[in-house]
């Protein structure tokens, strides 16, 4: 799909997403960010708002296969692009293995942090298959949990690795 | 949040964007966005037009010249350059640093452009820039000029880089046989740096500079023309540095005073500088 054009600057614009597998076109203004469209357009509210400001990770999604921060992104900018959300990590009412391994190993608590954990967590998973517990730690570096349950995330994240996971 | 308005155009091509860019007032360029979409939330930036540099694929390229200088393109992002060969064949410096700005999403996103045409003086990327005494290319209506990087940092969030220009690459001078380092002192692990420091060594004088003490990195040249033609050994290097911290007009904040910051510029310098020489040799 061709995003790009050469013609005058828009306040808004049609953009056409892939989103957990399902097409979408929708109308946007320019300054609407990618979480907002993606919870109040697509009513995907999976993917949290924490801090607003690119620190906490909630918001993190893929797109085009890259963990992002989706209120560091304006939903125009995401025209043309796939993007998974946590709802997309599912299989046929299955959880996803680090969904189970969350609930397996208690990591998370007030459960604010988790969407943005999971997804932070897949992207490393989906690179680095079998990640040592520095890499786990780097890699949710862009993450944080204010209920600082993380020696459980991390020690779902590496059950996860491991395929260690209740059926 | 919801952002002010803002018009938003996507241009195919770099004469279009420079167009763009020209025609607009107010009209910024949009590369990774992670710095400037901040900005714009918190209203101290509200351009009243976006250029988003996204669809120029040239502008993300990363190759290695004839001359055996390395070429960034001013949106290659930090994961690019952690993981391209030829940064890695030529300056690995560049991973390194890279691989420590934020955090993985951000690095995902971050370009190299947006980081010194941001110019915050606590980036990472403009004292390791200067210390490799990079080029930056900048391309206008009237076509491309090269400015070394000290003409090209001008001041806080300030770059050579005017209205209706726009930074394309960054050309880094073959390394011979330089080693180079980068030293730190950040707030949480790869978080923002209070000061830090790079050095690059190659035979004759090493290239000290530092940042977070000023507008645009500082050049240590007492301390690189005390160390000219000589070992760098542990107390030479320590010498050489007395006194650099006093010659800085750092800012103190929340994080650090003036004085604290003056300190760890002498001992970021000494740092980066006994690492880059243990790498050259």
């Amino acid at each position: 799909m061709e995003a790009g054009t050469n013609g005058a600057p828009t306040s808004s614009r049609v953009v056409h997403v892939e989103v957990n597998g399902e097409r979408h076109e929708r109308e946007v203004d320019a300054r609407r960010l990618l979480v907002h469209f993606l919870r109040d357009e697509l009513d995907l509210t999976g993917t949290h708002v924490g801090c607003d400001t690119g620190n906490c990770g909630a918001c993190t999604v893929h797109l085009d296969g890259e963990a992002v921060k989706s209120c560091m992104l304006l939903a125009v900018q995401a025209d043309g692009t796939t993007i998974t959300t946590v709802e997309g990590l599912e299989e046929d009412g299955r959880l996803h293995p680090l969904q189970q391994a969350f609930s397996d190993h208690h990591a998370l608590q007030c459960g604010y942090c988790t969407p943005g954990m999971l997804m932070s967590a897949k992207y490393l998973l989906d690179n680095n298959p079998e990640p040592t517990e520095a890499e786990i730690r780097k890699a949710l570096q862009g993450n944080i949990c204010r209920c600082t349950g993380y020696v459980n995330i991390i020690e779902a994240v590496a059950a996860a690795a491991k395929g260690e996971v209740s059926a | 949040m919801l952002l002010r308005e803002v018009a938003y155009a996507r241009p195919r091509t770099l004469e279009a964007a420079v167009r763009l860019l020209g025609e607009h007032e107010d009209a910024r360029a949009l590369a990774g966005g992670q710095s400037l979409t901040n900005a714009m939330k918190q209203r101290v930036g509200s351009p009243a037009v976006l250029v988003d540099l996204a669809e120029l694929a040239e502008l993300r390229r990363i190759d290695r010249a004839a001359d055996g200088s390395l070429e960034l393109g001013a949106m290659a992002t930090y994961a690019q350059i952690v993981l391209s060969p030829e940064v890695s064949s030529t300056h690995p410096i560049l991973a390194e640093v890279a691989h420590q700005i934020a955090d993985v999403q951000v690095r995902n996103r971050g370009t190299i452009g947006g980081n010194v045409c941001w110019n915050d003086p606590t980036n990472h990327f403009p004292p390791l820039l200067a210390a490799l005494e990079a080029r930056m290319t900048i391309t206008g209506p009237n076509g491309e000029r090269e400015v070394g990087y000290d003409e090209f940092f001008v001041g806080v969030f300030m770059t050579a880089a005017g209205p209706g220009e726009l930074l394309t690459k960054i050309t880094v001078p073959a390394p011979g046989a330089c080693g180079s380092a980068f030293a730190s002192v950040p707030i949480g692990k790869d978080g923002t740096c209070i000061v830090n420091a790079a050095a690059c060594v190659d035979g004759g004088a090493p290239r000290i500079a530092i940042g977070c003490v000023a507008g645009v990195p500082e050049r240590a040249t007492g301390m690189e023309q005390a160390l000219a033609g000589g070992d760098l050994s542990p107390e030479r290097v320590r010498e050489a540095a007395r006194g650099l911290g006093q010659a800085l007009d750092p800012p103190s904040d929340v994080h650090a005073s003036a004085e604290y910051r003056r300190h760890l510029a002498e001992v970021l310098a000494v740092r980066a500088t006994l690492q880059a020489a243990g790498r050259a040799a």
